[in-house]
């Protein structure tokens, strides 16, 4: 049994999903996660299934193929040194051939299928089976077993953890998903009325049912990526109540994370209660007579648009704290993560994953 | 303080575009999370203003924005927007169209309702209820990838036959890809009308041609597999619709391509929306290059939610430099005060200089794209002042970032 040196807030979660509203940086705070779950030391698995190749752009690789590769190193943590993060870049195709030849031994019909165009016929008329092979990948890396670590049906991609036994003998230690944007995620994970429309019995009934179990169960969280402005804080209040509507005793929400937060430098110095906004007159006259002090008096000017970027900043962050309010009220755990200024690298990646764990997401 | 312009195009003046009665649509296209909507809103509003009898069609369900513009909700029916103010002479007024009849309209695209009028229109009572009915159809029609393009594009077609409107501006969906809104609907209209479905639903029929009998063999195998993965209740129903909607067969493939000639007629007008981050950049440089190799008629570059400062004479440094000194004198309340602004001058700055940089590496690799800047409101928009004080930085007078 693995015992873990730190608890963190999703200790029970295999399966992580992360949804977001487009901009709101679904895929790095992803990515940071993935680093995050890493560094208790077991291997971690990011999955992107949008075909944008997100993640191969995150981590400043080539893009990736259907594989399980190997992109980063956690860093290291209390003396332990820190698991390996894999990628993998889902696509319906590619995973239908393998659920063909996993399921079947299909794998020469799976590839006249796709010659024919077939596969991409299938998973065109057949919307539901697209994200039902997307989540059905998710839930196999989830639960998959090392050889000679247990049962669980292997892998028919190469690669995949390091072959560490503890924790149950998973290969992964977590599967992190950059999954689809908020307002397509509770469709997207609810395969089970997805598929209504498909097979009624048989196999593709089955592994749906078998999908489904392990979306809704405790070991999976869908956690919500946002920015404290008004649309991208409904669609996770809208989102959240989604989840919790899904049938069958609706799918586990996880953390909300705020990400992209600026210093926030006013609210800092308002809290420690040393300046207090005034009307404009007022603060411009302050402003004035400091601006003075510091021998930049001769702009007439100045004080007054100093203290219009004061007053908009002040708008800002009422806005924001209006918006943070309703976050907190969904009672999900908040964390909050720094706006990156110079783009995003391997080491900004560190430093969110860091910031993640401090505040015991991961 | 004014940078000095290089070899670089003209600034986007989106005024001179929207006065222009030649421009008869404009998308509005960008990756997700850039302010897309908005600045369609916003676009609309200012062209009614200006004289333009204009519809906005959006595919945000966002409800802010409709209560924006005074409507309780948005739908699949244009709605006329109150509170538009009509361009005058004076001071005031824009100096715009003496005619005045400006006018605007809102609505959002129900991709279902737009596909079942096609359908209503194009096939008797019976068969329409037929279809209406087939379970494949309605999949299709509410949840087909590429569907809500195409129907986007079908209602754009729909606007523009219509002619009550002189402008159209339309926002794209928030596509995986911004630019699947190009190739989903004749990705759409190629499967529908494709030999594959046909042959799918209709193997049979295959029978007497030889040159495609060894084909059949293998075909019959490869229909097994479809059937056990989508099941035959599918295959049933997908060969139903098939059957019930011979009529319009070839119908969609033309139809895609009739709004594809239309984006790319001189009436259009492209505007690629950017947030001043990284990733919004470089899908606007995807953008921009796909639509130029497509011969789209790009108009340019709206750099969106940009920040600058009204007292950008005052540099970062010489800002932090300022609040340092201000710390080592007593503790004054208007030292604090000054302490905070100056800090927080330099952080601006120093936002304003890092998003200037993303935008320059966009010019440098397309030197000829015109590109507008659109401050950062400090908090979202309300109402249709909150699009007009977005929409005054459309004009040529407007500083540049």
């Amino acid at each position: 049994m693995h015992v873990s040196v730190r608890d963190t807030d999703w200790d029970g979660v295999r399966l992580h999903v992360v949804t977001g509203k487009g901009g709101t940086g679904k895929t790095t705070v992803a990515g940071a996660l993935a680093l995050a779950l890493a560094s208790n030391g077991r291997p971690v698995l990011l999955m992107e299934v949008e075909g944008r190749q997100g993640v191969a752009q995150l981590f400043d690789v080539p893009p990736l193929p259907y594989e399980e590769r190997r992109v980063a190193v956690a860093p290291a943590d209390d003396g332990r040194p820190g698991g390996d993060v894999y990628a993998l870049a889902v696509d319906p195709q590619s995973a239908l051939i393998e659920y063909l030849e996993m399921f079947y031994n299909l794998r020469q019909a799976g590839r006249a299928l796709t010659k024919l165009g077939m596969v991409d016929f299938a998973t065109t008329i057949a919307p539901g089976l697209s994200d039902l092979l997307l989540t059905g990948k998710a839930a196999e890396a989830a639960r998959r077993k090392s050889r000679g670590g247990g049962s669980g049906g292997g892998s028919g991609s190469s690669g995949g953890g390091s072959g560490s036994s503890v924790g149950g003998g998973f290969v992964y230690g977590a599967v992190v998903m950059d999954a689809p944007p908020t307002g397509r995620i509770s469709r997207f994970l609810n395969v089970s009325s997805e598929v209504s429309g498909l097979a009624k019995v048989g196999p593709i009934r089955g592994h749906a049912d078998t999908v489904q179990n392990v979306i809704r169960s405790p070991q999976t969280a869908v956690h919500f990526v946002t920015l404290l402005e008004e649309m991208p804080v409904q669609e996770t209040l809208d989102g959240i109540t989604e989840l919790r509507e899904v049938g069958g005793g609706g799918i586990q929400a996880g953390g909300i994370f705020v990400n992209m937060m600026r210093d926030a430098e006013l609210a800092d110095r308002k809290s420690a209660g040393k300046v207090t906004l005034g009307s404009k007159a007022r603060d411009t006259h302050a402003l004035e007579m400091a601006l003075k002090a510091v021998g930049l008096g001769d702009d007439a000017d100045l004080a007054a648009d100093l203290a219009g970027e004061l007053a908009d900043e002040a708008r800002t962050a009422r806005s924001q704290r209006a918006q943070r309010g309703q976050l907190v009220a969904a009672g999900q755990p908040c964390y909050e993560l720094p706006l990156i200024k110079d783009g995003i690298d391997l080491a900004a990646l560190y430093k969110l994953a860091q910031a993640l764990r401090e505040q015991g997401a991961a | 303080m004014r940078e000095p312009r290089g070899r670089g195009a003209a600034p986007l003046v989106v005024d001179n575009l929207i006065d222009d009665r030649r421009t008869r649509i404009i998308v509005c296209c960008g990756s997700g999370g850039v302010g897309k909507t908005t600045i369609a809103a916003a676009v609309g509003l200012r062209a009614a203003e200006r004289g333009r009898r204009v519809v906005v069609l959006t595919v945000d369900p966002a409800k802010r924005l409709a209560q924006s513009m005074g409507l309780t909700s948005l739908d699949n029916t244009p709605r006329l927007v109150a509170g538009i103010r009509q361009a005058g002479p004076g001071p005031a007024g824009y100096g715009g169209h003496a005619d005045g009849a400006g006018s605007m309209h809102a609505m959002m695209l129900d991709m279902k309702r737009t596909f079942d009028e096609i359908v209503e229109s194009h096939a008797d009572p019976d068969r329409a209820a037929q279809i209406l009915a087939n379970p494949f159809y309605q999949s299709l029609s509410s949840s087909f990838a590429g569907t809500q393009e195409y129907m986007a594009m079908e209602k754009l077609g729909q606007l523009r036959r219509a002619d009550e409107w002189d402008l159209i501006v339309v926002d794209t969906p928030p596509s995986r890809s911004a630019l699947d809104f190009l190739d989903a609907p004749q990705r759409l209209g190629r499967f529908l009308d494709g030999r594959l479905l046909r042959l799918l639903v209709a193997p049979a029929r295959l029978g007497g041609r030889t040159g495609l009998k060894m084909l059949n063999v293998g075909f019959g195998i490869v229909t097994g597999a479809i059937t056990k993965i989508i099941g035959s209740q599918l295959l049933r129903d997908v060969q139903t619709f098939v059957s019930a909607m011979d009529t319009m067969f070839g119908g969609f493939r033309e139809r895609a391509e009739y709004t594809y000639r239309l984006l790319r007629a001189p009436g259009t007008a492209f505007l690629v929306i950017a947030a001043p981050e990284h990733d919004a950049l470089r899908e606007a440089s995807y953008f921009v290059e796909r639509l130029e190799r497509d011969g789209m008629p790009l108009a340019g570059l709206m750099v969106n939610r940009v920040h600058r400062s009204p007292a950008a004479r005052l540099s970062a440094a010489r800002s932090l430099a300022a609040a340092e000194t201000l710390q080592g004198l007593d503790d004054g309340e208007s030292t604090a005060l000054g302490i905070t602004a100056l800090r927080l001058h330099a952080e601006l700055m120093r936002q304003a200089e890092s998003e200037r940089r993303l935008a320059r590496r966009f010019t440098l690799a397309h030197p000829l794209v015109p590109v507008a800047q659109v401050p950062a409101q400090p908090d979202d928009v309300h109402d249709l002042n909150g699009l007009r004080v977005i929409g005054a930085s459309f004009a040529p007078d407007h500083p540049p970032g």
